[in-house]
């Protein structure tokens, strides 16, 4: 009989994803382990790892690789892949997964969340009624959501998702992306400072590359102005953290919705204090739903690989 | 063309405007007004003099904010023939009295629908998603701690009931749509040129629903239309929304079902005692709680300013008014 095949999960996930997995094979729980035993764990464990389960916010990097000699499958739960190293991957031969329709829904709906609960101050509201306030005085006027000027950095399957959503509240739509999308009724922006300059709203939804990184930058920022509001879905890389958070306390820009940070789940301190932001710590996919389409992807992908079968839905 | 004009007239003095409120409702516009017409304001400082007198000679009265417009009140300005809403809802007005006397009265109409249907929104999809719950997560620092945090639900696909298929009832389906979701509604009487599927009957709708929208405007017969059974048909996982009026819902039973876990979460923007909430519901994660404030933007200010604007001078030189109220 062969010997149980070795799954590393990064992170939880899902109690549905640790429940298959551990049906059909040995679950190594990584996040288990304290940070300073984690590179003992996969050396002790480095003969029987064969995959590994990566994810949005942590993906196995050059030194995790290098730590498994026989890991032989990256399958994600994400569709983003900026996490793994993928250069590597090839090198050694490695397939690596990912799950890219499974969130598109679910993504663009928090996008449109993030936008209302920034613009309108919904999470400060409520806050405003939890700490009594509301007996003291009404809160104060809020910036009206329907009939804004919606800028979409990246119409894929989930800038188009948004895009659509946005359309029901009578906004106009402006995108911008590597190329202009031939039967798009939408206006293309040859560049982000354009795009940003015609735009109240700025939602960033494109894939993290080497070119798009920090894709709003100061002067994106300067260009959306001190009422312009940028919402953030993709990967906190996609803007300077730090011009985005002088800008904020200085007033130069009115406001953000945050799905995902550079460093998280790091949070800077002076975002934290600040009440014309909205955080909330990388949910864009996370419902139950969707864990459940993700986690049967991921396995489903194991599964096919390790019966010597096609792969569902590779990258590499 | 001006000279023509003013050859026939003698100067006249501005029109009275009866001006009705709590003291605590300030009319941002009440400046503009006061260039046009002669403001009689009961709780203007220093008083009015001759507000006792000319008060029963006003024409027209503006309610500005929830103060009720009783048959008490109409007694004490017999000569008032319009009364101007500033609000969508008009249930602070004793309409049966306003009939008996043929009082023309207006509400906000439309102003506000686009602001409210928007509100309505984001509370629902953040009851779902709980992002009002993750705010508060990021900012305590919770983060880098917890390696989990609890999953919110799809919204896309979810079943929505719109209770009340008015304008912003109607806005907020067409909303809805684009995420995907199927709409179905209660009102008064089925719509004739609307799709979406109709139930006579409040408890059917939400026993066929995910997530309830009360969007209707609160009457004799709407008091406490989302009772028990109502939530309990919505069930375990259910959602329920209310930007129309704190007293359509039996408020007490709301939170003993959510305290109970006996229905999924609420989102809130109106209560039956504002602006007391229930202690409860101040500790609950899968509630979204807001200060009445969905029509609170410079736009709807701005609509509304037009509106009333725009209505007095109408009724001033007798021309249609717009949104105006039907006796039905």
């Amino acid at each position: 009989m062969e010997a149980s095949i070795g799954v590393l999960l990064i992170r939880p996930l899902s109690a549905y994803l640790q429940q298959e997995l551990c049906k059909r094979y040995t679950l190594f729980k990584f996040w288990q382990e304290p940070q300073h035993l984690r590179r003992e764990f996969l050396r002790e464990h480095s003969n029987s790892i064969r995959a590994v389960v990566a994810n949005g916010v942590q993906g196995p990097d050059a030194e995790m690789i290098d730590a498994l000699p026989l890991l032989e499958i990256v399958a994600s739960h994400s569709s983003g892949l900026d996490k793994i190293d993928l250069d590597k991957c090839r090198e050694r031969g490695i397939r690596v997964t990912y799950t890219p329709d499974a969130l598109t829904d679910e993504v663009a709906d928090m996008a449109i969340l993030l936008t209302l609960a920034t613009v309108r101050r919904i999470c400060e509201a409520d806050q405003y009624v939890r700490r009594s306030e509301w007996k003291n005085a009404d809160f104060k006027l809020t910036t009206k959501f329907s009939g804004k000027a919606v800028g979409i950095i990246g119409l894929g399957r989930i800038g188009s998702a948004i895009a659509k959503r946005a359309e029901a509240f009578g906004c106009s739509i402006g995108y911008h992306s590597r190329s202009q999308k031939p039967n798009s009724r939408y206006k293309y922006y040859p560049s982000v400072i354009e795009l940003a300059l015609d735009s109240q709203i700025l939602i960033v939804a494109c894939a993290l590359t080497h070119e798009t990184r920090h894709i709003v930058n100061r002067d994106v920022i300067d260009a959306l102005g001190s009422n312009g509001v940028v919402i953030n879905i993709a990967r906190g890389s996609h803007i300077d953290e730090a011009e985005l958070v002088s800008a904020l306390v200085e007033g130069r820009l009115g406001g953000a919705g945050l799905d995902v940070l550079e460093n998280e789940p790091e949070a800077p301190t002076r975002l934290l204090g600040l009440d014309n932001v909205v955080l909330s710590p990388h949910v864009g996919a996370s419902t139950v739903e969707t864990r459940r389409v993700m986690a049967d992807l991921v396995v489903q992908n194991l599964d096919a690989h390790f019966s010597g079968k096609t792969l569902l839905t590779p990258v590499i | 063309m001006a000279a023509a004009a003013n050859q026939h007239q003698s100067p006249e003095p501005p029109p009275l405007l009866l001006l009705h409120r709590f003291p605590s409702f300030s009319l941002p516009f009440l400046p503009f007004l006061q260039t046009k017409y002669t403001v009689l304001d009961p709780h203007a400082d220093p008083p009015h003099p001759s507000f006792p007198n000319l008060s029963k000679s006003a024409r027209v009265m503006l309610c500005f904010g929830p103060k009720p417009v009783t048959s008490e009140d109409l007694d004490r300005y017999p000569s008032v023939e319009y009364v101007v809403g500033t609000s969508a809802g008009i249930n602070n007005f004793d309409l049966a009295a306003f009939r008996r006397r043929g009082i023309r009265v207006t509400s906000a109409g439309d102003a506000f629908s686009d602001d409210v249907a928007d509100y309505a929104l984001g509370l629902a999809i953040d009851v779902l998603r709980r992002v009002s719950a993750a705010d508060r997560f990021v900012r305590a620092g919770s983060w880098p701690v917890q390696n989990e945090y609890t999953l919110g639900s799809k919204v896309s696909g979810k079943r929505v009931g719109i209770v009340g298929l008015g304008s912003i009832g109607s806005r907020v389906a067409k909303r809805f749509e684009a995420f995907g979701c199927s709409i179905a509604y209660n009102s008064r009487k089925q719509k004739p040129h609307v799709l979406y599927p109709y139930y006579a009957n409040v408890k059917d709708l939400a026993s066929n629903v995910d997530v309830l929208i009360v969007c209707c405007a609160l009457t004799n017969e709407t008091q406490r239309i989302i009772n028990k059974d109502v939530m309990t048909a919505l069930g375990k996982t259910g959602v329920i929304v209310n930007v129309g009026r704190g007293a359509l819902i039996d408020e007490k039973e709301l939170v003993e079902l959510l305290v109970r876990g006996e229905i999924g979460g609420a989102g809130l923007d109106v209560f039956e005692n504002e602006p007391h909430v229930p202690q409860p519901l101040l500790t609950l994660d899968n509630v979204v709680l807001s200060p009445h404030k969905a029509v609170l933007t410079p736009d709807s200010f701005a609509a509304i300013e037009e509106l009333v604007c725009s209505n007095l001078e109408a009724f001033f030189s007798n021309q249609p008014l717009r949104a105006e109220v039907a006796h039905d």
